[in-house]
């Protein structure tokens, strides 16, 4: 799994590109830890080269969201999401919880 | 009746997938019931290290899997503490997600993706869980 940060205007791009479980999720943590500990909470999460997450990754991802949002200072956005990943996230009742957009453009140009 | 060994480690968890994968897709089952598979494997193996064995590089799993007249049947076994899937609750998958503790969701997966879920504890044997995943019916 590889995580690329790219800092932009009102806020942080975080695109991840291969497999999310149990020994990759701890990395991820680590990455959106760093993002909210340096102070920012407006984060879109790229996930159109995600080819797999477990319910490990998924936690990671309430984790940072519950972070985000806490005081309204921001939120994690979910862009390009692949269908089976979506699959997954509706499956564990997490979609609501989520404004989801096609692409990271699109979810960038939204903050 | 194919089987493999891993230790019991999350390093090895693509390498569970990909074996189980391999499996599905010669058993003729199409690519979104092969994703199934392979998260439900995930699923079942990072449940075994973390509670089962109660951390990485304790024990194995060893991995097995039967071509079924409509399908596949997957076995996966440990030598860990026993496992009794009724003392799991399932999530509250309706609930808010910030309020709920970050547990349950490995077997609530495994049910909902897979055909038939059954757990047996075999003594000093171990748990053996066993899944089957039913190819859908075309037309």
């Amino acid at each position: 799994m590889e995580i690329k940060t790219t800092p932009l205007k009102r806020c942080i791009l975080l695109e991840v590109n291969g497999r999310i479980d149990s020994s990759t999720a701890p990395q991820l943590a680590d990455v959106f830890n760093e993002t909210t500990e340096g102070g920012e909470f407006h984060i879109v999460f790229d996930m159109s080269n995600v080819e797999f997450i477990s319910s490990a990754g998924l936690w990671v991802m309430v984790t940072a969201q519950k972070k985000c949002k806490r005081f309204n200072r921001g939120e994690v956005y979910l862009a390009g999401v692949p269908k089976r990943i979506y699959e997954a996230l509706d499956l564990a009742g997490f979609i609501p919880y989520y404004k989801v957009f096609d692409s990271a453009a699109e979810a960038v140009g939204s903050f | 009746m194919q089987l493999e060994v891993f230790p019991a480690n999350f390093r090895n968890l693509e390498k569970i997938r990909d074996f189980f994968a391999r499996a599905a897709r010669a058993a003729g089952l199409d690519e979104d019931a092969v994703y199934d598979v392979q998260m439900a494997v995930d699923e079942a193996a990072a449940n075994i290290i973390d509670h089962a064995y109660g951390g990485e590089d304790i024990g194995v799993i060893e991995c097995s899997f039967e071509i079924i007249d409509n399908g596949i049947r997957i076995v996966l076994h440990d030598h860990g503490k026993a496992f009794d899937p009724d003392l799991i609750a399932p999530p509250d998958v309706s609930s808010d997600p910030c309020s709920r503790k970050p547990r349950g969701l490995g077997l609530y997966f495994m049910q909902k993706l897979m055909d038939n879920v059954n757990f047996t504890f075999n003594g000093d044997g171990g748990n053996i869980l066993t899944m089957e995943k039913i190819k859908e019916k075309c037309c």
